[in-house]
């Protein structure tokens, strides 16, 4: 395998919540990412998805330099980029760009949309004042917007039009690495595959490589040849994409895939989901052992209670399938095509929720 | 039984220095008490301005509403003032909005985002609304509430922030709740969890909803009817399940081949609709689809086809409607 564009090592951000100790109280700290190990090749799509609030869009922030991470290492071509200062971290910037969550709160509202779009040349002083116009221009349409849109500002814009101008600026530089968070969540499904499709050719033309994040797993399966699922904090299943949606490994990953809305009336009023009992858990107080034991529908399966004593590491299965397959569970691992979407839908332990 | 949304001929458009943005051109719709209305469509197609709208929200200027009708829970929303609306809001109806950041103060805790609601609306006291606020987070998925009330906007993760706006606009029991993309930032498992409060809501409490989103799948699990829209125009309308199986306009039909599946093959590229909306500040005479569709004849380009019905139940702005149900193999 070839050297990756993006290594990240044990990564772990830590962020103090609740009110400060007065009454000298210990202050309490959620754990929001735990120790996240990931390789993004390049010209490669890694999809990350995973339950809300469970650290993805804190990792990309932190690889991308806009939070200090408590520790581990983010390499970039090599270079690592954990501890440099905002001035070091510059030249890297350019080989790696954001697209956030929030597409309102990324974007100054008093910028103008050619502004917000020349801003990224500017500061890497690439191009004169007419050529960076034209590159706007290109990147507009690009995301489908118009020439109309170069003088008007953010407030103007649908939600879907601003995230469209946030991934338009991603681009703007032709960065080497995209993160990008939930970028096509606001689109409707006729843009958002106009987006993707750009994505994709962009991929084919100059070798990008993507971290996808995003809650639409039918997105995750048609751009990303590499997905890993995250819970709590931490990476539990991380295999190339054929084998993750046809033969998911983790009792999370398969509750995940048993959910997934489709636009088939008849399928989706009759379909079986895997209901997830328990509380949903707080990164402030992680459960004892596998974070996901007191909801996981297979936990009697593990004898001694040993999902509730030992947390499982993240380790390579033997016989993953395509490509390198990883999961973090005690279940003996199984022959594929369990609880896949294959032909047979969801597998044994399935429960039926009726809608 | 009485409808508790009334909307006829909802025009909504921005005067700006360049010229007149014609964000929502002629909509009606009305709601039941219980009633699930979903609503797709191309973005900027004037979905979330229309609901802005519903709650006397649109910032004047430079946006101008005007309606023969537009009624909530009885009342006539174009007669109210200030005071007015803010009674009606939250208590009769609510919204959800697309963007939880416009909507959260970000200098206010959790807490006192949610408890403002209550205690303008119900005279609770402090106590019993921070008890009220905590369950409110708990029925949507927020795990440890009490701590989480403590917290600022920022601090949540992007999901969590969608539900504390979800939380808000429950708060009430509203009899309409307009539901912008309620649920895009949450995973598939925590997104059922909060559309079967949803439902839940509408059985105990006959809430009507209006949902906006771009999740077909959604749709096809909540919605009983559906309202297509494009270039602030409602294009298709019927029954949801219907409509999804078979469309009756080429945007809905296009809108359909365009949605990645979760199984069967994967192809290299997405079949997106070639072409892009029109300018909304320069709308064509004709349909505004006609420029990318494949049926476009001559009369097309003339005036704007009326939504019309095509079958019981079903409308259609289409001038090729009937073409396409003899495609389709429906039985008229
Ligand atoms: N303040 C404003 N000034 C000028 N134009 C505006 C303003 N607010 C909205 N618009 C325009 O009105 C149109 C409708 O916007 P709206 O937000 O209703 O779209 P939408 O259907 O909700 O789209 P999305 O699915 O992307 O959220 C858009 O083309 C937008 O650019
Ligand atoms: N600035 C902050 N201060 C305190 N806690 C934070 C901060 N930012 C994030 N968190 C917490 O870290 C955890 C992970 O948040 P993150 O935003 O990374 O989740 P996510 O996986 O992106 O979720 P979503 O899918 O909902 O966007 C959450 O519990 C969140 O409340
Ligand atoms: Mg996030
Ligand atoms: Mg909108």
């Amino acid at each position: 395998m070839s050297e990756p564009i993006l290594a990240v090592r044990d990564l772990v951000k830590r962020f103090p919540v609740g009110r400060s100790g007065i009454f000298g109280a210990p202050r309490q700290f959620v754990e929001a990412v735990a120790g996240v190990s990931f390789d993004l090749q390049p010209s490669q799509s890694l999809g990350l998805v995973g339950e809300s609030g469970c650290g993805k869009s804190t990792t990309a922030r932190a690889i991308a330099g806009l939070l200090q991470p408590t520790s581990g290492s983010v390499r970039l071509g090599g270079a690592e980029l954990v501890g440099l200062s905002r001035r070091q971290m510059l030249p890297h910037r350019r080989r790696m760009q954001m697209v956030f969550q929030d597409p309102y709160a990324s974007l100054d509202p008093r910028q103008s949309v050619e502004s917000i779009l020349t801003e990224p040349l500017t500061i890497h002083r690439i191009g004169r004042p007419r050529d960076r116009r034209l590159r706007a221009l290109e990147l507009l349409e690009d995301v489908g917007l118009s020439p109309k849109h170069l003088s008007r500002y953010p407030h103007e814009f649908s939600g879907g039009q601003r995230q469209r101008i946030g991934i338009a600026r991603a681009l703007a530089l032709e960065p080497d690495v995209i993160l990008l968070d939930e970028p096509v969540s606001a689109l409707d499904v006729s843009i958002q595959a106009q987006v993707l499709n750009l994505l994709i050719d962009l991929q084919a033309r100059y070798g990008q490589s993507y971290l996808f994040i995003a809650h639409d797993l039918a997105v995750v399966r048609h751009l990303c040849q590499r997905v890993a699922v995250m819970y709590l904090g931490r990476v539990v299943e991380i295999a190339d994409r054929e084998t993750l949606f046809s033969s998911p490994q983790h009792p999370y990953t398969r509750a995940l895939l048993s959910a997934v809305p489709e636009p088939d009336p008849h399928l989706e009023r009759t379909r079986q989901r895997i209901v997830l009992g328990g509380d949903v858990p707080s990164p402030m107080h992680p459960p004892t052992g596998c974070a996901f034991h007191p909801r996981c529908p297979d936990v009697a399966r593990v004898p001694d209670g040993r999902c509730a004593r030992e947390r499982p590491l993240l380790l390579p299965l033997a016989d993953p399938g395509r490509g390198p397959a990883s999961r973090a569970c005690h279940l003996p691992h199984e022959p594929p095509a369990r609880g896949g979407l294959g032909a047979h839908g969801p597998g044994p332990g399935a429960v039926s929720s009726a809608p | 039984m009485a409808a508790v949304l009334e909307v006829e001929d909802l025009v909504v458009r921005f005067e700006t220095h360049q010229g007149t943005v014609r964000a929502v051109n002629g909509l009606s719709m009305s709601l039941q008490p219980g009633e699930t209305l979903g609503v797709v469509g191309e973005s900027g197609s004037g979905k979330s301005v229309a609901s802005l709208a519903l709650l006397g929200l649109v910032p004047n200027p430079p946006g101008v509403v005007e309606a023969k009708r537009l009624k909530v829970a009885g009342q006539d929303l174009l007669g109210l003032d200030r005071r007015g609306l803010q009674q009606l809001r939250g208590k009769e109806i609510a919204m959800i909005f697309q963007d939880p950041m416009t909507s959260l103060n970000p200098l206010l805790t959790v807490e006192r985002q949610l408890t403002e609601v209550l205690e303008r609306h119900e005279g609770l006291t402090r106590r019993e609304a921070r008890k009220r606020a905590a369950a409110a987070l708990s029925d949507v998925g927020i795990p440890a509430p009490e701590t989480r009330l403590d917290s600022y906007p920022h601090q949540l993760s992007g999901g969590m922030r969608q539900r504390v706006m979800i939380a808000m606009a429950l708060l009430c029991n509203p009899k309409v709740l307009v539901a912008d993309e309620p649920t895009t930032a949450l995973d598939v498992t925590i997104q059922a969890q909060v559309l079967e409060l949803l439902k839940d809501l509408q059985r105990r409490h006959g809430t009507a909803l209006l949902l906006i989103t771009h999740d077909l799948g959604v749709v096809a699990g909540m919605a009983d009817r559906l309202h297509v829209m494009y270039a602030g125009r409602v294009v298709e309308a019927g029954p949801a399940a219907d409509v999804l199986t078979s469309p009756l306009h080429p945007y809905t039909q296009g809108l359909l081949r365009s949605v990645p599946r979760i199984r069967g093959p994967l192809g290299a590229r997405l079949d997106a609709i070639d072409g892009s909306p029109p300018d909304l500040a320069a709308l064509p005479a004709g349909c505004s689809f006609a420029a990318r569709c494949g049926l476009r004849t001559d009369a097309c380009t003339k005036s704007p086809p009326p939504l019309v019905p095509v079958l019981a139940g079903r409308r259609s702005a289409c001038l090729e409607a009937e073409a396409l149900l003899l495609r389709s193999g429906v039985k008229a």
